[in-house]
């Protein structure tokens, strides 16, 4: 029997990653990439690979993400194997900040109901004189805050590039500048992907993983995929001697130096610019929360969008009317990257079965007229 | 008008920026990289690039591309990343 081809419609970290779990177990992978007409979600993440406070809603999505973070050395280990490219991984642990005692006791409770619900994703309050043994650059504004051992950060931009030279490595195809605007199931011969240009290809299965543009094109193969998006502003400092030794809600000092401080979370439609109020905003709580940076030069700020459902949890949904296709919505690409790559990319590609509880991700759960929604968690 | 690059004295003309003064003196070697500790050089010349930043009177990781010739200008080289407590916060070239 001949092997199936798989299309991945999008080449960002979540159609990368699930594009390179299926081609290195052996899958005839095809990635079609939009190019830079697309908002491109995976250039404006944070960079943090974090469980703690996920989850809240949804202690399925608590564990998916809790065997994300322990499979996530592996997939670092094996990038750097393969490609040479370095993702950037650092798993020492990492803080959430507070700055009112209410705020400190509202985390305490989340980060308790979560680790009674799903259990092993410990946590450690501490007051400020404790983080400061951790964390000596804080100021007298951060009251107390949480810390989580098994938090840490990566570098968004090394894991595509990573993800893209694996993709490479093992034989896969990616197609920049598709921009594809049209899907045709045939019954028993699999797929049309048809582009803008008039391009087309063939294929066995499909994987939606089209970020923002993803709802128009899975309703053309029975799937349901609403999608609303968050605007996140962020601003990065010159490159200075190490002085955040780990990863925290509000700044995070990458590897080479950066101080990168974000993020706003807005819900402003298709806009992805900067203003200068949050800009504002941020440079404030950075500077309350870190006082030395109050001297540090900024030499970037930018504005991203991210996709988001409307719970805010992922959609990983099979389509019953075309079977072989399938819709991922994901806000969060970096830390669930390695989850994508050990098993969503065998199940979608038809080399595994789909994960166990994995029912509780399908978009069905937004068509109850009765329940309400939100993403603010 | 004189200013001085690693202790070393320079005659420059006047109105012209640090970055260009330097390299015009024969100056190749301005900072270290960060990352790699490889020695860099002016590149885009137009403040973008970051890759001319020099110690300034004291300052560190100033963009010289940026910033006029002044006479008594003492210049070093920038070695790796500034610390921040270092950093004299309101000093102002321009």
């Amino acid at each position: 029997m001949s092997k199936e081809q798989l299309t991945v419609v999008g080449g960002g970290l979540v159609g990368a990653a699930i594009a390179y779990g299926a081609a290195r177990k052996g899958a005839k992978v095809r990635v079609l990439d939009q190019g830079d007409a697309a908002f491109r979600a995976s250039r404006g993440n944070f960079g943090l690979v974090w469980l703690s406070s996920k989850g809240g809603g949804m202690p399925r999505y608590a564990r998916w993400t809790r065997d994300a973070i322990r499979q996530w050395p592996e997939l670092h280990k094996e990038l750097l194997e393969v490609t040479g490219v370095d993702s950037g991984l650092e798993q020492n642990g990492g803080f959430w900040l507070g700055f009112s005692e209410k705020e400190v006791e509202k985390r305490a409770n989340l980060l308790a109901k979560i680790h009674d619900e799903v259990g092993d994703i410990p946590f450690q309050m501490m007051d400020h004189s404790e983080l400061k043994q951790y964390l000596p650059g804080i100021g007298p504004k951060v009251v107390g805050g949480s810390f989580g051992a098994h938090d840490g950060h990566a570098n968004p931009l090394m894991l595509l590039r990573a993800l893209h030279a694996g993709l490479n490595e093992k034989g896969a195809e990616v197609i920049t500048g598709a921009d594809v605007v049209d899907l045709q199931h045939r019954e028993n011969s699999g797929f049309i992907v048809t582009a803008r240009d008039g391009q087309s290809w063939k294929s066995d299965r499909l994987v939606l993983a089209a970020g923002l543009g993803i709802s128009k094109l899975a309703e053309k193969v029975g799937l349901y995929a609403p999608v609303t998006t968050t605007r996140g502003q962020v601003l990065i400092t010159e490159r200075l001697k190490p002085f955040i030794p780990y990863p925290t809600n509000k700044a995070r000092q990458t590897q080479e130096g950066s101080v990168q401080i974000g993020s706003t979370s807005e819900d402003v439609g298709f806009d992805d610019r900067t203003t200068t109020d949050k800009i504002e905003w941020l440079a404030k709580r950075a500077v309350d929360t870190f006082p030395s940076l109050a001297n540090a030069r900024l030499v970037r700020a930018w504005g991203a969008l991210r996709p988001l459902t409307p719970d805010g949890y992922p959609i990983y949904q099979a389509s019953e009317a075309c079977p072989g296709a399938y819709a991922v919505i994901c806000h969060s690409g970096v830390t669930l990257a390695s989850i994508h790559a050990s098993a969503i990319g065998p199940w979608m590609s038809g080399l595994a079965e789909a994960p166990e509880e994995f029912e509780t991700f399908r978009s069905e759960r937004f068509l109850d007229p009765n329940a309400s929604f939100t993403n603010d968690h | 008008m004189t200013i001085s690059f690693e202790g070393k004295n320079l005659e420059v003309p006047a109105g012209i920026s640090v970055a260009s003064a330097l390299l015009a003196g024969g100056a190749r070697d301005f900072r270290s990289s960060i990352v790699g500790n490889a020695p860099r050089a002016p590149y885009c010349m137009m403040g973008v690039c970051f890759e001319c930043l020099l110690e300034i009177d004291g300052v560190p990781a100033r963009q010289s591309c940026l910033i006029t010739v002044r006479d008594g200008m003492k210049i070093k080289q920038q070695l790796g990343a500034p610390e921040l407590e270092d950093i004299n916060a309101g000093v102002n070239h321009e």
